[in-house]
């Protein structure tokens, strides 16, 4: 189920690159695959593979309006000091996770 | 697919015979859970071979298991609330409930009466009659603060008593369901900030639970009348700033090796050994990542240890006499768990990237055997039935 809406995401943003992403620059569709592996398999460690939360919160699309895309980026890169929370940044750019940020925020998934 | 193999078998041998079934014994079986499709294999360890797959367990993306008193059901906590009964025998889901939106796994009583789930949402456990699960009790966590609370690290103690820490409160509650309708409940409140999980031991004696917001642990006497928790190995990381956790460990599964519990620290490269008479620091091993799972081989004589992204594809071998790393294994891509045979003579370990169970000889730690897998997480053999704390 999710496997195909992650298909159905990459291939519509594959379709509007330069709508979507015009000067962003948005990974490449290599990374963009390695970036959804990390989010279901090591953020989902925490946060659900299917990201409806564990010990860390729910990152689906009603949890996360409101919540501005660059904040998000700013989590995901520096962590939540006080909390299980890590900086990513060792291995996730600043454009990396603002399109990490644009996507939880659109939903991964179909459900 | 049901287990058509044994089926089969047992079908040729009515057909010949007439009447008399394949018998065989539950003691050399076990599962792996295929976290993706919400499917588990029945696996067995004499001849290493797959059995069958069992079908329709939900969300199974992070799964628990534990097994009745015989070895031969396997209840199957589900990430999504399912809690699944699975005969491995026959290959069949024996029953199945959906008891709550997120859960995180759970324990069974001594006598095998009760099974109890540990759930992140609604926060609490809840306790099912393990021939129907039929629920027969709902204990909602809700901390002294008065807000609900996640639970992790369920365990059971003796009688039909179940203990479980809340990770938001920062509580560890002694419920006793020998009365479930009028379950018992203690209290130990104020343990230390943000328990992440916790085990009871393989001698019954204490639980444990690791503190992602403290230097330390906390550890309750269960033999003691008044169950207060202290803290152990106090300051472990020295004060030192903690590196970022990519996955936080996991305590359940552990087991002494001689007096020595192993256990993985928290936001340190460290195994740390802790003496269970004195509940001090014994010793400690620096590893190569944060480690996630540290797995004495039954015996004691080595520890296997796994990690915590971005080294989640090795395997690092404790020494127990020397308390050195002997041995740096890549058994595969995203190492999750690794799960002894009984008498610790082999190690099986799922490397979900790699898509394969991987089985080690634990004497020469070679790899003797790979068994495909998709997306293999939980490895869970049925002689957990017989050991206190699993």
């Amino acid at each position: 189920m999710s496997t195909r809406a992650v298909g159905v995401v990459i291939a519509c943003l594959a379709a509007l690159p330069s709508v979507a992403t015009a000067g962003t620059g948005e990974p490449d569709p290599a990374r963009r695959q390695a970036l959804l592996h990390l989010l279901r398999q090591d953020c989902g460690s925490c946060h659900g593979m299917t990201l409806k939360g564990g010990l860390g919160l729910p990152l689906l699309p009603d949890t996360l309006a409101g919540k501005d895309e660059a904040a998000l980026a700013d989590v995901i890169r520096n962590g939540v000091p006080g909390t299980p929370m890590p900086p990513w940044a060792f291995s996730i750019s600043p454009d990396e996770a603002l399109w990490l940020a644009r996507i939880l925020k659109e939903g991964l998934h179909a459900d | 697919m049901p287990i058509e193999r044994l089926l089969g078998a047992m079908m040729l041998v009515l057909v010949a015979t007439g009447c008399v079934p394949v018998l065989r014994g539950t003691g050399d079986l076990g599962i792996v859970v295929e976290r993706a499709t919400g499917r588990v294999q029945v696996v067995e360890t004499t001849g290493r071979s797959v059995l069958g797959t069992v079908e329709g367990l939900g969300d199974l993306s992070h799964a628990a298991a534990v097994f009745s008193r015989d070895g031969r059901h396997a209840f199957i906590f589900g990430r999504d609330g399912g809690l699944t009964k699975v005969d491995l025998l026959t290959g069949t889901i024996a029953a199945r409930v959906v008891q709550a939106g997120n859960s995180i796994g759970g324990a069974i009583s001594d006598d095998g009466s009760l099974v109890a789930v540990s759930n992140y949402e609604p926060g609490g456990i809840k306790v099912f009659d393990t021939a129907t699960l039929r629920q027969v009790a709902d204990i909602p966590a809700v901390g002294a603060d008065g807000r609900p609370s996640k639970v992790v690290g369920l365990g059971e103690a003796s009688g039909k008593t179940f203990i479980f820490t809340l990770y938001d409160a920062g509580e560890i509650w002694i419920a006793d369901l020998e009365t479930p309708d009028r379950p018992h409940i203690r209290k130990i409140t104020g343990i230390g900030r943000l328990p992440y999980d916790g085990l009871v031991t393989g001698d019954g004696h204490f639980y444990i639970a690791g503190l992602f917001g403290e230097d330390g642990l906390a550890l309750v006497d269960l033999w003691s009348p008044e169950k207060t928790a202290r803290r152990i190995l106090d300051r472990y990381g020295r004060g030192e700033q903690k590196l970022p956790v990519y996955k936080m460990p996991h305590l359940r599964n552990l087991s002494t090796a001689g007096r020595l519990l192993f256990l993985p620290a928290v936001g340190q490269h460290v195994v740390l050994a802790a003496d269970t008479g004195t509940w001090t620091e014994a010793g400690r091993v620096a590893v190569l990542g944060q480690p996630v799972f540290a797995v004495a081989r039954p015996g004691g004589r080595q520890v296997w240890v796994n990690f915590a992204h971005p080294d989640n594809d090795a395997v690092q071998v404790i020494d127990v006499p020397t308390m050195t790393v002997i041995d740096t294994l890549r058994p595969g891509k995203a190492i999750l768990h690794m799960e002894f045979t009984p008498r610790g003579e082999q190690v099986w370990i799922s490397a979900r990237d790699s898509d394969e169970v991987v089985i080690y000889d634990a004497e020469t730690r070679k790899p003797v055997q790979r068994l495909p897998a998709d997306k293999p997480s939980g490895i869970f053999m049925s002689t957990r039935a017989a050991r206190m704390g699993l």
